[in-house]
C-alpha cells in the first residue's frame, strides 16, 4: 500500500495521541510567593467538622493576620502518609498536614516536615512531657503541634462484673484471674478478646510496660521491639489465648460489635475515644459500661499507654511556613479552637488545661452514669508512659499483623511471632539505609 | 499470519458474533459444570445481596440482627446520607459519573482512533507501537498511578479534574481490543471500495467503518466506564480537593475517619448500594447494542 499525506496524517495524529500524557508534563513551574501579604494555607486533615474549627480562625486571628486556611478532608491513616510522602516528591504537599504520633518519625526522615521550633513560641508547657517529646523526636527541633492523645483505660461490663461477683483489676495478674473466674462462672463468656488486628493496642501495651521499640542516638536507630517488657506483654496475652480464657477473634468486626452489644464480651482494654466507638458497636449497652484505669504490672505502679492520637505538622513544602505553624500552634492551644474541636471533631485534646475545659464537663453521652469520666480521664492522661517511633511503624505493624495474626489463631508461641516483627523491622530499616545497631 | 491470528481471536473479544452451525443440538444438562457456575453465581451475587440487605438496616440493627433480615432503616439511611456534610456524597456520584462518562467516551474515541488506524493502514512502526501498546495491557494501571501524578504534578494539574481524565483517555486495553475488532469488523475490501469511489479517509472511517465498529466500541465504552467509576488509587493521588473525589474515595473518607470516630458503616452501606446502580443501570441500557452485532456485517463470506 502507498503513503499517502492523509495516512500520515492519521499516523502523526496517533503518536500525538500516545504522547498526550507526556505533553501533558510540559507545563512549567512553581507559582509559589512569598513575602508579607495575603497568605492562602491547605490543610489536610481527617478531623470531621474540621471545617467548621477552621471557620473560627478565618473570621478571627487569620483575618487579622490575613492568613487563610482551607480544609482537605481526607481519609485517616497509613494510606495518608504514602498520599503525602507521593505529593511531597512533587513538591505539591499541602501547608499543613494531620499526622499520627507514630507516623512522624516516617515523615520527618523523608524530609517532609519544616522544625518549627522558631514559629511556635513557648507552647511546651501546655502539653504533657510524654506528648510533646513525640513531636520533637528527641532533637531540638518542633516537627508538630499535638492534637490529640488517646490515654488507655480499661472499659467494662459494671452491670455484669456485679452478677458475677467480679472486681475491677487494678493489676495484670488480677485481669488474669478475673478472666478465668469469669471463664469457671460463666463458660460461655469472655472477658475481653486480644485482637491481633490492631498493632496500636499492642503498641500502647508495651509502652505501658516500659518498652522503647525505637531509639535513635550517635544517627544509629537501636530496635528493642523483641525487649524484656514487651516480650512480657507477649507472654501474658499469648498465655491467656492459649489457656482459652480469653476470646482470639480480631476487634471492628461485626461478630465482635455483637459480642459487646450482647454481653458475650464483659470488658474492652482501650483509649480515651472508646465512648464513640462503643456508641456504634453496642449501642443496646449504653449506660452499663464503666472506665477504670488500665491493670498495671506491678501494684505500685501508676502508668499507662496510648493508642491513637495525632497532630499538626507544617510541610517543607509550605511556602509560608511561620504563618503555618502560627495557626498549628493556635489550633491546638487556643481555648475555642479545642472547644470547638472536641465539639465537633470528637477528639480529646493533647492539651492539658483543656482536658478539663467546656466542652468535658460532663461525661460522654455514653457513659453518663459515671459523671466524673472525664476528671479520671485528664489523671490518667497524666501517667502516660513516654512513646518511642521509629521511621518505619508502618512495616512493623504490618509485621504485627501477620505474625500475631496466625499466632493468635493457632494459640501458638507469641514470643515467636514477636521475634519476627522485630525481624523484619531491623531488615527494613537495614534496606532503607538506616544503620541500625544491634 | 498474525492478523489471521487476531481475525480468529476478534469473536471472543467481548462479543458474542452468532457463530451458529447447524441447528442447535438438544442436549442434556451437564451436572457438573451447571453445580459449578451455580456456585459461582452465588459466590458473587451473594454479597451483592449482603448489601442490598445491609443497607436497609439502620445503625441499631446492622450488627445485632441476622445478617440476611432486611430491615427497617433505608429511608431512613438515605435521609442520613442526604444529610451528610450538606448532600457531598451526590457530589461524588456527580464527580464520578462526570470521569467515568467523560473518560470512557474520550477514550473510546481514542481506541477507536488509534484501533482503526492500526488496523487498516500500514506504516513504519506499526508492529512497534501494537507491542508497546500489548506491553501497556500487561502493565497494571496501578503501577502507573505514581508515575503520572509526578507528571501532571509538573504540568501544574494535579487536583483538578483533569488529572483524573487525562491519564484514563488512553486505554492500551481499549485500543488493542478496538484494533482487533476494526480488523475483524471492517473487511479490507469495503475500505478500498470507499476509496473507489473517491470516499476521503475520514469519511470512509466516519461513515463505513465507525457503524461497522459499534458493538465493539460499545464493549471499550463499557470497560472504560466501570473501570473508571471503580477506580480508587489514581484519583486517591491525585485529589486532595474532597468536593472533586468521585464516590470510591469519598466513601473511603467516611470509612477512615480516625481512632476517636467511629466509621460511619450505615451511611457508606448505603452510599455503596447507590454507587451500584448507575453500573446496573448503563448495563441494561447499553446491552441492546451488543445484539447489532448480527446485523452489521457489510460482507458476507
Amino acid at each position: 500500500m502507498p503513503h499517502t499525506k492523509r495516512r500520515r496524517l492519521v499516523t502523526t495524529a496517533l503518536s500525538v495521541a500516545l504522547g498526550a500524557t507526556t505533553l501533558a508534563a510540559c507545563g512549567s513551574g512553581d507559582d509559589s510567593t512569598s513575602g508579607s501579604g495575603p497568605v492562602s494555607l491547605t490543610y489536610w486533615t481527617w478531623t470531621p467538622g474540621m471545617d467548621k474549627v477552621v471557620d473560627l480562625w478565618n473570621k478571627g486571628p487569620g483575618r487579622k493576620d490575613r492568613i487563610t486556611v482551607t480544609v482537605k478532608k481526607q481519609a485517616s491513616g497509613d494510606t495518608l502518609v504514602t498520599k503525602i510522602l507521593t505529593a511531597h516528591k512533587a513538591k505539591k504537599a499541602p501547608d499543613l498536614v494531620q499526622a499520627e504520633y507514630q507516623a512522624l518519625p516516617t515523615l520527618v526522615s523523608n524530609d517532609a516536615l519544616a522544625d518549627i521550633s522558631q514559629q511556635v513560641g513557648d507552647i511546651k508547657g501546655k502539653f504533657a512531657d510524654g506528648v510533646w517529646q513525640q513531636t520533637t523526636l528527641g532533637t531540638k527541633a518542633v516537627y508538630a503541634v499535638p492534637q490529640d492523645i488517646g490515654p488507655m483505660m480499661f472499659y467494662y461490663r459494671a452491670d455484669l462484673f456485679e452478677k458475677y461477683g467480679l472486681t475491677v483489676p487494678t493489676t495484670w495478674e488480677q485481669f488474669a484471674q478475673t478472666a478465668r473466674q469469669l471463664k469457671k462462672k460463666a463458660p460461655d463468656k469472655d472477658l475481653t478478646t486480644f485482637s491481633a488486628n490492631d498493632s496500636g493496642l499492642f503498641a500502647g501495651l508495651a509502652q505501658q510496660a516500659g518498652a522503647r521499640w525505637w531509639t535513635a542516638s550517635g544517627g544509629k536507630w537501636k530496635v528493642a521491639i523483641d525487649d524484656t517488657a514487651t516480650r512480657k506483654v507477649a507472654a501474658f496475652w499469648g498465655g491467656l489465648v492459649k489457656e482459652g480464657v480469653i476470646d482470639n477473634q480480631p476487634m471492628y468486626t461485626p461478630a465482635w460489635n455483637k459480642a459487646l452489644d450482647t454481653g458475650k464480651q464483659l470488658a474492652w482494654v482501650s483509649a480515651v475515644w472508646a465512648p464513640g466507638t462503643l456508641a456504634t458497636a453496642a449501642p443496646d449497652t449504653k449506660g452499663k459500661w464503666a472506665m477504670a484505669p488500665l491493670p498495671q504490672w506491678s501494684a505500685t505502679e501508676d502508668v499507662t499507654g496510648s493508642w491513637g492520637g495525632s497532630s499538626t505538622a507544617v510541610t517543607t513544602d509550605s511556602a509560608h511556613k511561620e504563618a503555618a505553624a502560627k495557626f498549628a500552634a493556635w489550633l491546638n492551644t487556643d481555648h475555642d479552637a479545642l472547644n470547638a474541636l472536641a465539639k465537633d471533631g470528637g477528639i480529646y485534646p493533647a492539651s492539658t488545661s483543656a482536658q478539663l475545659s467546656g466542652a468535658f464537663s460532663n461525661p460522654p453521652d455514653y457513659f453518663s452514669n459515671q459523671a466524673d469520666f472525664y476528671t479520671r480521664a485528664a489523671d490518667i492522661a497524666k501517667t502516660t508512659a513516654p512513646s518511642a517511633w521509629g521511621p518505619n511503624v508502618n512495616v512493623a505493624y504490618t509485621s504485627f499483623n501477620d505474625a500475631f495474626g496466625s499466632a493468635a489463631k493457632n494459640k501458638s508461641d507469641f514470643a515467636a511471632a514477636l521475634k519476627k516483627m522485630q525481624d523484619d523491622t531491623v531488615a527494613d530499616m537495614k534496606k532503607q539505609g538506616f544503620e541500625v545497631s544491634r | 499470519m498474525s492478523s489471521l491470528a487476531l481475525r480468529k481471536a476478534a469473536p471472543a473479544a467481548g462479543t458474542t458474533p452468532g457463530t451458529a452451525q447447524g441447528p442447535p443440538l438438544r442436549r442434556r444438562i451437564a451436572l457438573v459444570p451447571t453445580v459449578t457456575l451455580l456456585i459461582g453465581a452465588i459466590y458473587t451475587l451473594l454479597p451483592v445481596a449482603w448489601v442490598v440487605i445491609a443497607s436497609t438496616k439502620s445503625g441499631h440493627e446492622l450488627f445485632s440482627t441476622f445478617t440476611f433480615l432486611p430491615g427497617t432503616g433505608f429511608t431512613q439511611n438515605i435521609k442520613d446520607l442526604n444529610a451528610y456534610r450538606g448532600g457531598v456524597y451526590w457530589t461524588w456520584m456527580g464527580n464520578s459519573a462526570l470521569y467515568a462518562g467523560l473518560g470512557a467516551l474520550l477514550s473510546t474515541a481514542v481506541s477507536a482512533f488509534s484501533g482503526y488506524a492500526l488496523a487498516t493502514y500500514r506504516f513504519r512502526g506499526r508492529e512497534t507501537i501494537f507491542n508497546v501498546l500489548l506491553a501497556g495491557v500487561l502493565m497494571p494501571p496501578v503501577i502507573l498511578a505514581v508515575p503520572q501524578y509526578l507528571l501532571l504534578a509538573k504540568a501544574n494539574l494535579t487536583d483538578s479534574y483533569l488529572s483524573v481524565l487525562l491519564p484514563q483517555i488512553l486505554s492500551p486495553y481499549g485500543v488493542y481490543l478496538a484494533r482487533i475488532y476494526s480488523a475483524a469488523a471492517v473487511p479490507a475490501d469495503v475500505v478500498e471500495a470507499g476509496r473507489m469511489d473517491g470516499a476521503s479517509e475520514w469519511r470512509i472511517f466516519t461513515r463505513i467503518a465507525l457503524p461497522m465498529m459499534i458493538p465493539g466500541m460499545v464493549t471499550v465504552f463499557l470497560f472504560q466506564f466501570v473501570a473508571i467509576w471503580n477506580n480508587f488509587l489514581l484519583p486517591f493521588i491525585m485529589l486532595s480537593d474532597d468536593e472533586k473525589f468521585p464516590l470510591t474515595l469519598g466513601l473511603y473518607t467516611l470509612l477512615e475517619q480516625g481512632s476517636n470516630t467511629p466509621a460511619l458503616y450505615t451511611l457508606v452501606i448505603t452510599g455503596g448500594f447507590l454507587a451500584v446502580l448507575p453500573l446496573i443501570a448503563l448495563f441494561l441500557v447499553v446491552q441492546r447494542f451488543w445484539s447489532l452485532d448480527l446485523l452489521s456485517g457489510a460482507v458476507k463470506s
